[in-house]
């Protein structure tokens, strides 16, 4: 019995790396502007899409260098011509900015790049690894692709945590956030950091996308893959970048130990298919996180003065 | 009372008119602003002293008009710009980062004074570092200066509004600006606050010749603190001088009490 938990442990923290980086995203712009970027599952799919089309052409370096280039200058245009006249704004306009952006974005991509399934081969070994093998018969399975998609994220997100968390960086992203006027009343430029927040998210984006998409093939249902990124969100509260890595881990490992221990429960006690948990298991840990802790495992406490 | 100063002009705004829509804020209005003076806004609400205040530190764009900062001409400030070139202010309904403590909130009026560009902050190790420790102790000057020391660590949101404005300021002087434009720094304080308010004013004019233009309502506290008094009326000019000049004025006075003409 142990073997096989702890052989989908190991596949849902691998998993789990991935919607860190997903919801890293969000937090990201989360931090900076006090909104919840409808767009992220987009922009994962859209970068994936340029990501599968582009290699198509050109060896798969240039395709990602140019990828990388693109979610640049879509930031750039995110920036000029949407965000820039939203300052000063509620941050519900700059929601629904967000929505326009994404439904934009979903369409505009398909219009460029096509609608069809996409394959993105990153030429990264398939054989599985078998490890433990002294200690569990047959050892434990580990699928290579998501070991290494598992630490290209777990740089990436280590490299970004390091970047906005022990910088001056976060102070000016708070302020943003906060209060328009007063961040530009002491000289934070507000549209660098849009964005450089955008510019990042897209990445983010990007590498997200491609390792999704080499799994699963790039295709529409990639967006929905921000819906992970909801309850990973909830765990570890919207402005927190060591709650996104702790969240995803603990989203990814639950859902998928939830399958294996708690599908066997529900069959044999209730007499119920037991399918599915998976897909529910994550939102249902979030609701009991809203009742209990609002703000999240590492959120800023919520502050109001009545 | 205090005597008008002699320095010389540091802002001047030069026939401004902003219109929101069909709705006009301030018609050509022209004032001047001298070095090292405490420059009073006054007028009935409505009058366009915040939408003055907007236009010279760049919030707002106005239609027409020039302004004249440093010597330096332009039809618009803009708010970058504004911060830059020395232009600190607080607001009318307390703008601070209200999950930031104090402390964080004084440090980010320091933001344009860290010398490494925007993006080499980033790494705060070495000369960084150090750099950092020299705008703290600065930003504890402030802090002692306004007496604040024992909210230092307090997220703002939590604080009493008349602090809140104390925070605010210490913000702006964060900034150690050439200009301070101060929006009602006064409001919803008790007497107590006010007097504290008002000292921590004439001492940043006096001792740091810091030029400060205001908008305040307190009658009382605009004729004892200003050099000049600038009035608005419905985004018009209607005068300027002395306090005392002002308040012998038949238009203030018909302004403030609504006669009819």
């Amino acid at each position: 019995m142990l073997g096989p938990v702890l052989e989908t442990l190991i596949g849902g923290l691998l998993t789990g790396v991935l919607y860190s980086l997903v919801a890293l995203g969000f937090v990201l712009i989360f931090k900076a502007s006090g909104v919840f970027n409808f767009a992220q599952g987009t922009m994962v799919l859209f970068a994936a899409l340029s990501l599968a089309r582009l290699s198509e052409f050109m060896p798969l370096f240039a395709a990602l260098a140019l990828s990388i280039a693109i979610m640049i200058a879509l930031a750039y245009a995110i920036e000029f011509l949407v965000l820039r006249h939203l300052i000063n704004q509620d941050s519900i306009i700059l929601f629904m900015a967000t929505l326009g952006i994404a439904y934009f974005l979903e369409g505009f991509g398909q219009s460029v790049w096509g609608s069809d399934i996409y394959s993105i081969n990153l030429g990264f070994p398939t054989n599985p690894i078998f490890v433990l093998e002294s200690i569990f018969p047959g050892g434990l399975l580990i699928d290579p692709t998501e070991l290494i998609a598992a630490t290209i994220c777990a740089v990436m997100v280590l490299v970004l945590a390091v970047f906005f968390q022990v910088t001056r960086v976060g102070r000016a992203l708070r302020a943003v956030a906060d209060d328009h006027q007063a961040a530009q009343s002491v000289g934070i430029p507000l549209g660098q950091i849009w964005l450089m927040v955008w510019a990042v998210a897209g990445l983010v984006a990007l590498v997200a996308g491609m390792m999704w998409g080499a799994k699963l093939g790039v295709q529409f249902s990639i967006s929905l893959v921000a819906l992970k990124a909801l309850p990973v969100l909830i765990l570890g509260g919207f402005t927190s970048i060591p709650g996104a890595i702790v969240g995803g881990l603990i989203i990814g490992a639950a859902e998928k130990l939830s399958e294996v221990l708690l599908a066997p429960i529900l069959i044999r006690t209730f007499d119920l298919a037991g399918g599915g948990i998976e897909n529910w298991f994550a939102y249902v840990l979030a609701l009991l996180f809203l009742l209990i802790r609002p703000q999240g495992l590492f959120g800023e406490r919520i502050i109001e003065r009545i | 009372m205090r005597a008008p100063t002699a320095g010389e002009v540091l802002l001047s705004v030069d026939d401004v008119s902003l219109a929101f829509g069909g709705v006009r804020a301030v018609t050509g209005v022209s004032f001047d602003i001298r070095k090292g003076e405490i420059r009073a806004i006054i007028g009935p609400n409505g009058a366009g002293k915040t939408s003055m205040l907007n236009v010279i530190n760049g919030f707002y764009q106005p239609q027409r008009g020039r302004i004249t900062f440093k010597g330096q001409t332009r039809s618009r400030m803009r708010p970058y710009e504004a911060a830059i070139g020395g232009i600190a202010r607080t607001f009318q309904n307390v703008a601070l980062f209200k999950g930031m403590t104090a402390l964080d909130n004084i440090m980010a009026g320091r933001t344009l004074k860290m010398r490494r560009g925007f993006f080499w902050q980033i790494v705060r190790m070495g000369p960084a570092l150090s750099e950092e420790m020299e705008h703290r102790l600065l930003v504890e000057e402030i802090i002692d200066f306004l007496k604040i020391q024992h909210i230092r660590k307090t997220p703002v949101g939590k604080l009493p509004y008349g602090l809140q404005k104390r925070v605010e300021l210490g913000r702006a002087l964060a900034m150690e600006p050439d200009l301070l434009l101060l929006d009602e720094p006064m409001a919803g304080m008790n007497l107590e606050e006010k007097e504290d308010m008002c000292r921590y004013i004439l001492d940043l004019n006096e001792h740091f010749g810091t030029t400060i233009a205001l908008i305040e309502h307190d009658m009382g506290v605009v004729m004892d603190l200003s050099n000049r008094v600038l009035v608005l009326d419905h985004g018009v000019k209607i005068a300027d001088g002395t306090p005392a000049q002002v308040q012998a004025d038949r238009a203030v006075v018909d302004a403030y009490l609504g006669v009819s003409h």
